[in-house]
């Protein structure tokens, strides 16, 4: 049996591998080696740190609002992790983590929340879309760029990132229907970390998964634990290969938790007890796999703080640089609205220059 | 030559586009197998298959959500919005996502595609199947609009459409899909985007109107003869962005000038002309411009549409009242 046979939605089981105390469910194995597991935890690791610094840099009034990542590290380092060159990443809005792993530098990143749209620019060869801050409308565009590569015959996979506050839209149900239709090469992750900024999962839908969704469109659903890296990996993995052989898309519901606000401009103390959270902190991402890893002598408190370390003097070096990069032209904010400036871009253009 | 109204037109223009350049697709309700409700993309999916001539799930914003997505991946896709009314769904993908996607990547990711709406009133529709939402496009940063006034200048203008290199929303006056028949070339020819055409040349006043509202001041230039009044009429084409110097040109020469167009009339592009004329030819002006429109209400269902639309006698009436300013 398949995966998504095993773990249909109906049958109401979540997909765990790693379990919080960092031991291995019965008879289920990691999806990959122990080095892959050291690499990807460091990942992990760093993108906390760099989500922790974005915060400390928001507080100092030397970025924009921010939407902070942590608790999801595993959602997005183990689905982003399967992904090859070629591939093509959606993101809502806090996917630093499916960001960096597809190999946007983050001083991309950290200019596009300090307010430069370079931050939003692609470095050629890597298809990561810019954010999509309205909520759930993107889907929609993973979708059609699947399904033009399905028509040219190429054998990508388009990922989509979004929350569980997205599937309540109308362009969630319409890109789920147009992927289900067409069966396009699409992954749709819903990284359904409990809260669309103050209302609760459960307020969001009646359903009683996210993942049972999937059954409406004709296509497999499942859910995991969001919080497993091994577990978002391995289904990813599957619903890649699926993709990748012409046999249509698949929803994944990662169940995580958002440790931190929804963005810099926001209180969780109006709509969330420290109680909650407290619940929640057993559950981190991170907390299981150095558990394992540490079981298996490849983690210790030295190389911790070795790697934490070296991980903050990069970051360090990167907010340098990106807070280096000159406030943008006056000709910026016109010359790429489209192809050629139009007669009264230019005369506006103009117009700011001698006004300036 | 072969006469060709203007759904034969364009369906002239989409097929030879398709048999040229195989990233075109056309997708959209009821496109494929019923070749559109008004038969514009007729015979298309048996000519060039299910997969280039595409039916699709019903929903708007689907078609065009996805239609950005095949546009990223360099198709070139044409979509249909069946009808005027249904376009609103998908002002969100247009505003948020299809007009700023060139700008927000710095040009790293584009969208040329171009979005077919029939739009406007005069056929007796149901209700919301006779809007003119064309300003709030025109007010929608990185989209053009282009609006065809004639069959041949329709294929054209279509044809330039999905070469452009930025996405086209292409408004077509339903109207007028019948009831004008004119020589249309077969093979390549495009008519530039943002370019205004001379319909007529005159000497007392300027006519600016676009779509259909150009038959109608074609009509009324007529009977203003009678009055020896000499009427200039520029069909702007293309409403985003517009054809400035053409219409500066105009006022400088006549010095008054109506401006006709079937959408609500508060802060509809006839204010737009207004100001730009205001702007740029204020000194030239021998009389204040006026404006022929449709009201700020809903469009009126079929037994009192003849209120809303604009119609020879009420361009008459604001055309001899400039001139008696």
């Amino acid at each position: 049996m398949s995966l998504f046979e095993d773990y249909h939605p109906l049958k109401g089981k979540m997909f765990q591998i790693l379990k919080p105390e960092g031991t291995l469910q019965r008879n289920l194995h990691p999806p990959f080696s122990d080095q892959d597991t050291f690499n990807l935890y460091q990942k992990m690791l760093f993108i906390r740190l760099a989500d922790q610094r974005a915060l400390m840099l928001q507080r100092q009034g030397r970025m924009g609002t921010y939407a902070p990542i942590w608790g999801q590290e595993a959602c997005q380092v183990g689905s982003a992790s399967v992904l090859q060159k070629g591939d093509w990443v959606f993101p809502a809005f806090r996917e630093l983590g499916a960001a960096l792993m597809m190999g946007i530098p983050l001083k991309t990143v950290f200019l596009y929340w300090m307010g430069n749209e370079e931050g939003s620019r692609a470095p050629e060869g890597i298809n990561v879309l810019p954010v999509s801050i309205p909520v759930g409308t993107h889907p929609l565009h993973a979708v059609g760029v699947g399904w033009a590569a399905k028509l040219k015959g190429d054998p990508i996979v388009t990922m989509a990132y979004f929350g569980d506050g997205a599937t309540s839209k109308g362009d969630f149900h319409e890109a789920m229907n147009f992927a289900g239709v067409f069966k396009t090469p699409t992954i749709f992750f819903c990284q359904n970390n409990q809260f669309a900024i103050s209302v609760p999962r459960k307020i969001q839908t009646a359903s009683q998964t996210i993942a049972q969704k999937a059954i409406a469109y004709g296509m497999d659903g499942i859910q995991v634990d969001g919080n497993d890296l091994f577990a978002v990996f391995a289904a990813t993995k599957e619903a890649a290969e699926k993709a990748r052989t012409g046999r249509g898309s698949t929803l994944i519901e990662g169940v995580t938790y958002r440790f931190g606000p929804h963005t810099t401009a926001d209180d969780p103390t109006k709509y969330r007890k420290d109680e909650e959270i407290e619940t929640w902190k057993p559950l981190d991402p991170m907390v299981r796999l150095k558990l394992y890893l540490e079981e298996k002598g490849l983690w210790n408190d030295e190389i911790e703080q070795r790697l934490t370390e070296e991980a903050q003097k990069e970051i360090d070096q990167v907010v340098k640089d990106a807070e280096a990069v000159p406030v943008p032209e006056v000709e910026d904010i016109f010359k790429y609205v489209y192809a050629e400036m139009t007669p009264q871009l230019k005369e506006q253009m103009e117009y700011l220059k001698g006004s300036l | 030559m072969a006469k060709l109204n203007m759904v034969e037109a364009i369906n002239l223009a989409l097929r030879e586009e398709m048999g040229k350049d195989n990233r075109v697709v056309v997708l959209g309700e009821d496109v494929g197998r019923e070749g559109g409700v008004f038969r514009v993309t007729d015979g298309l999916q048996e000519k060039f298959g299910t997969d280039r001539v595409v039916d699709t799930p019903l929903a708007e914003s689907g078609i065009v959500g996805t239609a950005l997505g095949m546009a990223l991946y360099g198709f070139r896709p044409v979509a249909e919005i069946q009808f005027d009314g249904f376009l609103y769904p998908c002002l969100d993908q247009i505003t948020n996502h299809i007009g700023r996607m060139r700008n927000r990547s710095r040009g790293r990711f584009i969208c040329p595609l171009v979005i077919r709406v029939p739009y406007g009133g005069g056929i007796h529709a149901p209700e919301h199947h006779s809007e003119s939402p064309e300003a709030i496009l025109a007010h929608t940063p990185g989209i053009k609009v282009v609006i065809p006034s004639t069959p041949y200048e329709a294929k054209g203008l279509l044809l330039a459409s999905i070469r452009e290199p930025d996405p086209v929303l292409f408004l077509e006056p339903k109207r007028i899909y019948r009831a004008i028949r004119e020589e249309v070339p077969e093979g390549d020819y495009t008519i530039p985007i943002g370019k205004a055409r001379m319909v007529q040349e005159g000497k007392d006043i300027t006519i600016v109107a676009w779509g259909a509202m150009v038959r109608e001041a074609l009509n009324a230039a007529e009977e203003l003869k009678g009055d020896k009044i000499d009427v200039e009429i520029i069909d702007l084409r293309t409403i985003s962005p517009i054809d400035v110097d053409a219409i500066v040109n105009s006022i400088r020469k006549t010095g008054r000038g109506v401006i006709v167009h079937e959408a609500p009339k508060t802060c509809g592009l006839g204010a737009e002309i207004i100001a730009l004329i205001n702007e740029k030819a204020f000194f030239s002006l021998q009389a204040p411009i006026d404006r022929v429109t449709g009201f700020d209400i809903p469009v009126p269902l079929l037994k009192s549409e003849h209120y809303y639309l604009p119609n020879l006698k009420r361009i008459v009436t604001a055309v001899k009242k400039v001139m008696n300013f």
